[in-house]
């Protein structure tokens, strides 16, 4: 299969590896796919007011799963939790010119991005004292 | 006769280690060929004229050496297009003419997809398929098969070896069980033959498929051996027509093809001893290069009864598909289904049941005639720099030295 430049690119320079504070009340966590089927993402968001001013991607699975997860951390830096929350799917298989098979690593890119949000809102929905422990 | 055939790698080529999906034409094999495309261009069925009796007597030839390197008699060798072709005949031949003797087969998940298919077919038609579960090794035994036994078994269709993870099969029980219980042993033997030691008479083989473009040969060409003698076996031709190969495959004979399958089962049979011993020791270099600077690294197969020149490793945490991509100067195949578009790992090693996350994380090298100790070397420092580097951005390894155990985790998501 021949792989298009963006995604080569994002392979072999991927943008925000890494790991963010789990335990922190500014950052959210998303963790989506499962190993059996070959795809996990590990997308963190830290915010600061409604605005997302860090992401960090750690992703096991191909070369466009890598490069869709990367793409996502770069997309989602400086905007708003519902600016973050418009990136649809269609946008990453466009930017990367993802293949039909690969439309899946998009599909969990941006879930990737819901499940970090939606973890971020949830822990800042909590009295302040209930996360320390 | 000279000519420009390169077999050798030029430098910004990809190093070749996929030795089970192909192999190139040694060029030994392609300089007795070239004459059948020229001067000697007869049909080998034209009994009139010496261009005709040429191609014969080529065609001849190359019987005898198929023969030999089964340990078979040359009126036993059916030409074919390949071991695709090959398997339908005998699968497909072996039901139509003995059908009415029993209807049930017996074969095993990890075959190769033109036996398993062909089974599949079969099952279309009224044939009842027992598909048997490899050992955890890959292995299929002979006990294995006699569980499976019924009296109205009339096929057992069980690969030599097999072309993921080299696992060698219990042909030589198998097919004595198979003599005793009076059902035909048909052996898809395209991984083993110029590769180890093959005997159709003391392994009680009744039918066996090979491809020259395994051995050193050209592609588009194989044989099916069809046994004559303790018992006769017949067949049901699949191809109507001239009534080429006994009646067997009608269809003009690819004459510079099986010239080249015949060159090539020679040398394999000359260079068997020395060919094995070399690609054992460059696969166990291969491997302990690799495990001596990785962990988490797991071997597929068998241990003991296995291919020289085939290794199969999974290397957990990395998916396949992105490894290939890191090594992409090294030509390797992965069980990963990132490859497919059926989104499901090797059928193989989830028959061996690896697991699906062991699957996705395989890579099979294969070595060869051609592989030299520098290549080798080389793929393993590549391969242990693109684990490493794909480990260090993997969610899973990140988890696993946190000390989570992965499989109590409960994943979101995922198809």
């Amino acid at each position: 299969m021949a792989y298009s430049d963006k995604v080569l690119d994002h392979y072999n320079q991927p943008r925000n590896v890494g790991s963010l504070d789990k335990s922190s009340s500014k950052v959210g966590t998303g963790v989506v796919g499962a190993p059996e089927c070959g795809d996990v993402m590990k997308l963190q968001i830290e915010v600061d007011g409604d605005r997302i001013v860090d992401a960090k991607f750690k992703t096991f699975g191909c070369g466009s799963a890598i490069a869709s997860s990367s793409l996502a951390t770069e997309w989602i830096k400086g905007k708003t939790l519902d600016e973050a929350l418009e990136i649809r799917n269609t946008d990453i298989v466009q930017e990367l010119s993802l293949p039909p098979v690969k439309i899946h690593c998009s599909v969990l890119a941006e879930d990737a991005i819901k499940a970090a949000v939606a973890d971020f809102k949830a822990k800042a929905a909590q009295p302040k004292e209930v996360t320390k422990s | 006769m000279s000519t420009s055939h390169s077999i050798s790698p030029s430098a910004s080529a990809p190093i070749y280690m996929d030795y089970q999906a192909t192999t190139p034409v040694d060029p030994r094999v392609l300089n007795e060929m070239l004459p059948y495309f020229g001067q000697s261009f007869g049909n080998a069925a034209s009994r009139n004229h010496a261009f005709g009796w040429n191609a014969e007597a080529a065609v001849e030839n190359a019987r005898e050496e198929v023969a030999k390197i089964l340990g078979a008699s040359s009126k036993e060798i059916v030409f074919t297009s390949g071991s695709t072709e090959a398997i339908n005949l005998a699968m497909k031949g072996i039901v139509e003419m003995y059908g009415e003797k029993g209807r049930h087969i017996i074969t095993c998940e990890a075959e190769h997809k033109a036996v398993l298919d062909t089974a599949k077919h079969l099952e279309k038609h009224g044939c009842e398929v027992t598909y048997l579960k490899p050992g955890r090794d890959g292995r299929t035994t002979a006990a294995d098969v006699a569980a499976a036994m019924r009296p109205d078994t009339v096929l057992v269709a069980i690969m030599w070896a097999n072309n993921e993870v080299g696992t060698v099969n219990d042909i030589r029980g198998i097919g004595a069980l198979c003599k005793e219980k009076g059902a035909f042993f048909f052996t898809d033997a395209t991984q083993a033959v110029g590769k180890i030691p093959v005997d159709v008479e003391a392994d009680h083989v009744d039918l066996l498929c090979l491809s020259a473009h395994k051995v050193y040969g050209p592609k588009g060409v194989g044989a099916l051996y069809v046994r004559r003698r303790n018992p006769r076996v017949r067949l049901v031709a699949q191809m109507d027509g001239g009534g080429h190969e006994r009646g067997m495959r009608s269809g003009t004979l690819n004459v510079p093809g099986i010239v080249g399958l015949g060159a090539a089962c020679r040398i394999a049979r000359e260079e068997l001893a020395s060919e094995t011993e070399r690609a054992i020791a460059l696969r166990d270099r291969l491997e302990a290069n690799i495990t001596s600077r990785l962990d988490h690294v797991h071997f597929n197969g068998s241990r003991e009864h296995r291919l020289p020149g085939c290794l199969n490793l999974s290397f957990s945490y990395v998916e396949g598909e992105s490894l290939l991509m890191g090594i992409n100067d090294i030509a390797v195949s992965s069980g990963s289904a990132c490859t497919s578009a059926s989104l499901e790992p090797s059928h193989v090693l989830r028959a061996m049941d690896v697991g699906d996350e062991l699957a996705h994380s395989s890579i099979r090298f294969g070595i060869g005639r051609f592989t030299t100790e520098a290549e080798v070397d080389y793929a393993a420092d590549r391969l242990v720099d693109v684990v490493k580097r794909l480990r260090a951005m993997s969610p899973l390894y990140e988890m696993v030295q946190e000390g989570i155990d992965l499989s109590t985790v409960n994943w979101q998501g995922g198809h």
